[in-house]
């Protein structure tokens, strides 16, 4: 019993933790994705250079109120700097929709013209990001690091294996959910979100029945932009912070939204997690885990890892090749991508 | 005639002072990148043994030297060979200080010292590789090769009563190098290693990595890597997991930077890094204090040496030519001949040009041997209480 016990407790340290956390913070970024791809017509490339400047936007603050001694202890001051972060993401967003895409929108330019476009911000995000923070690691957590540590969660289980749930993966999942709840709250009962859906549905009809388009826009960007740096500073939070990584995001974050569906927001989350589930199973090594399920002779010899670590991002590239060839329309399926 | 005299004496005044050229080193690490936190010191020191044969105006009848900093990035061989090339064509330096990590010197090395005749002297480029490139006589290391770390990270191991070790390194000539050595030294020692996995650095995120080698399990974990990258996420990994308490820190992990960033859990890890106890270490310590930096830091002694040799060796060659003083420079390190500290440049440099011989022991006590690397000396250190503690030499 207590090998089972031993087992589960230690998938969930190295598997099942990590991957909710990771997957939250997919599942948020792709929520941005999906979402801009629903209403504007066209996949951001930049999705991954947003977060990162939500990210650095949020450090800034964050270290201001850190001047100031103002903290929010046990939680992380950038929690407090957030809204902030937010703020700034928000106003970029909408100067650049105003600067450049909105001249795109108004010609009726190809989405793929738009992809590009996107992809040119990206590199200017990119370079603005570094230019302002530099281009190494951040580390900008404080307060208490863990809900429970491994050793403490032995201490008190009795179990020879521990379990380390950390304050930041706590918080990125429950923010998560807070943010799902709200996000589909505002979509199905509110007026604005009502017309989201509407314009996202069919462009003509929903111009016809009245409904501002350029209002709709408005409010995709402020929704996107807010996703982002949440997403970005969750991610930051709990690993670290660091441009290159962001961009680096970018390939799992399509792959979670392609996944579930471009479009489709439920999509969106339930592809966050699969990629993160996904990533993480596939690279683990069982030898451990088998040891304790199985009797002492039988353990294995060798480490039962399918793929190495260094594999992680083709994991996530190779499912986002087998969707696309055997459903396009993502497992839930609602418009071709 | 004595009008004569003292228009002769005037002449040869002229003629001598005309005669002193301003000698350039280059001084090429990686300002930017994995060991930027080392970098700063290391180059301090060089440019310490610089500044003092500069200001003593005895090197070949008192030439000024400078330095010239390139950037090698530690890891982009692109990057570190056109810093490399910069400094030989457009600011024509006579040798080279540098590089610091094991890659980006054997590029610079191949590409830019060997075509061009231009002596390399690392302080830190420590990978096994290195002894055996074709180098022209051209390549020195004040550091030693890793194959020397391997044989003292398992002494070390063997004496602290550990068993089985799991094992990683970060993917690149150093890492693998020095890997390698360690795998072979403490499995003909009895050790066990567990896995040997590589990590890349740069990443956000390293627990998948230590589930690895978590599931491999060992006593303790020797992290091969570098204290600014992966080496750091890997230990913050096994320590938030609690996969790992204690982890043995080979050179390219030590700095005060880890244990303040790691906190408590680091306290009981063990490492080496080369360093002696010689009277040099002290000396050097005391010059660098006065010029106002730290001399005890990993890679400055080394540094220092790598400077001072290169210009003991021109004096002894009586030119600053790197093919000519290239073959000076076991002479001026090894013995027979007067024990040179550092802060006594000067005297060596009087010594070489009244012809005597100089056994040149430095900061690190230098020794070298087989194809110019350092025969190497090491400091086991433990950290405690927050600190990088010695506990011996070896």
């Amino acid at each position: 019993m207590d090998g089972i016990l031993n087992a589960l407790v230690l998938l969930s340290n190295f598997v099942i933790v990590p991957a909710m956390a990771y997957g939250s913070q997919l599942a948020l970024g792709a929520l941005a994705v999906t979402l801009i791809y629903a209403i504007l017509r066209f996949s951001d490339f930049a999705q991954g250079d947003t977060m990162a400047f939500g990210a650095m936007a949020t450090i800034l603050f964050t270290w201001v109120l850190q001047y100031w001694d103002v903290s929010i202890s046990p939680l992380p001051t950038a929690l407090l700097a957030l809204p902030f972060g937010v703020l700034c993401t928000v106003a970029l967003c909408l100067l650049i929709d105003r600067w450049v895409y909105r001249f795109y929108r108004r010609v009726k330019a190809k989405p793929e013209v738009l992809m590009i476009v996107s992809v040119g911000v990206m590199f200017v995000y990119n370079s603005v990001v570094r230019f302002i923070i530099g281009p190494g690691d951040r580390w900008f957590v404080d307060g208490q690091r863990f809900i429970i540590t491994a050793p403490a969660f032995k201490r008190l289980s009795g179990l020879d294996e521990g379990v380390a749930f950390k304050t930041t993966q706590g918080l990125t999942i429950l923010t998560a959910v807070i943010v799902v709840a709200a996000l589909f709250w505002f979509l199905n009962r509110t007026r604005t979100g009502k017309s989201m859906r509407a314009y996202s549905d069919n462009e003509d009809l929903a111009l016809l029945s009245g409904i501002d388009p350029e209002r709709v826009v408005r409010t995709t960007w402020i929704i996107a932009a807010a996703l982002a740096t949440i997403a970005g500073v969750l991610y930051g939070l709990d690993k670290s912070f660091k441009p290159f990584t962001y961009f680096n995001l970018l390939l799992p974050i399509f792959a979670s939204a392609i996944v579930g569906g471009l479009g489709n927001p439920l999509g969106a989350i339930a592809g966050g997690f699969t990629i993160a589930f996904s990533e993480i199973a596939l690279t683990y090594a069982y030898r451990k885990f088998l040891a304790y399920l199985t009797p002492g002779e039988w353990a294995p010899q060798g480490l039962v890892q399918l793929l190495s670590t260094d594999y992680k991002f083709a994991v996530s590239f190779v499912i986002l090749v087998l969707v696309l060839l055997l459903r396009p329309t993502g497992i839930f399926g609602r418009r071709s991508p | 005639m004595k009008k004569l005299l003292v228009a002769m004496a005037l002449v040869l005044l002229a003629s001598a002072t005309a005669s002193a050229e301003t000698i350039k080193l280059g001084v090429l690490f990686g300002y930017t990148g994995p060991i930027e936190s080392l970098t700063p010191g290391m180059a301090k020191g060089a440019e310490l043994a610089i500044k003092e044969v500069s200001d003593s105006g005895a090197l070949l009848g008192g030439a000024k030297v400078v330095s010239v900093r390139g950037d090698s990035t530690c890891t982009d061989s692109a990057a570190a060979r056109a810093a490399a090339e910069r400094l030989v064509t457009s600011d024509k330096v006579n040798a080279i200080v540098g590089g610091d990590c094991s890659g980006v010197t054997i590029a610079v090395l191949k590409n830019v010292a060997l075509p061009n005749g231009v002596v390399m002297i690392s302080p830190s480029a420590t990978s096994p590789a290195l002894s055996t490139i074709k180098d022209n006589g051209l390549f020195f290391r004040t550091a030693p090769s890793d194959a020397r770390q391997g044989q003292v990270i398992s002494d070390v191991l063997k004496e602290r009563g550990v068993k089985s070790a799991a094992l990683t390194y970060t993917n690149n000539d150093y890492g693998k190098g020095l890997a390698d050595s360690i795998k072979t030294n403490f499995e003909k020692a009895g050790g066990k290693i567990t896995i040997s996995a590589a990590h890349e650095d740069g990443k956000a995120d390293y627990t998948a990595e230590v589930g690895a080698l978590s599931a491999a399990g060992g006593d303790v974990l020797i992290v091969a890597g570098y204290v600014d990258q992966g080496g750091k996420g890997v230990i913050r990994a096994a320590v938030d997991t609690g996969a790992f308490e204690t982890f043995l820190l080979p050179d390219g992990m030590i700095a005060e930077s880890l244990p303040k960033a790691i906190g408590k859990a680091l306290d009981g890890s063990y490492g080496t890094v080369p360093g002696t106890d010689s009277p040099g270490a002290a000396k050097l310590g005391a010059l660098a204090k006065k010029a106002g930096f730290k001399g005890g830091t990993p890679f400055v002694p080394e540094s220092y040496d790598a400077a001072a040799l290169i210009l003991l060796a021109m004096q002894a060659a009586g030119s600053s030519n790197s093919m000519k003083l290239k073959d000076k420079v076991m002479m001026v390190a090894n013995a027979p001949g007067e024990k040179i500290y550092p802060g006594e440049l000067a005297k060596a440099l009087k010594i070489l040009a009244k012809g005597g011989d100089v056994d040149y022991v430095g900061a690190s006590a230098v020794e070298l041997i087989g194809p110019g690397e350092s025969a190497g000396n090491y400091r086991e250190i433990l950290v405690k209480g927050g600190k990088i503690t010695t506990v011996r030499y070896r």
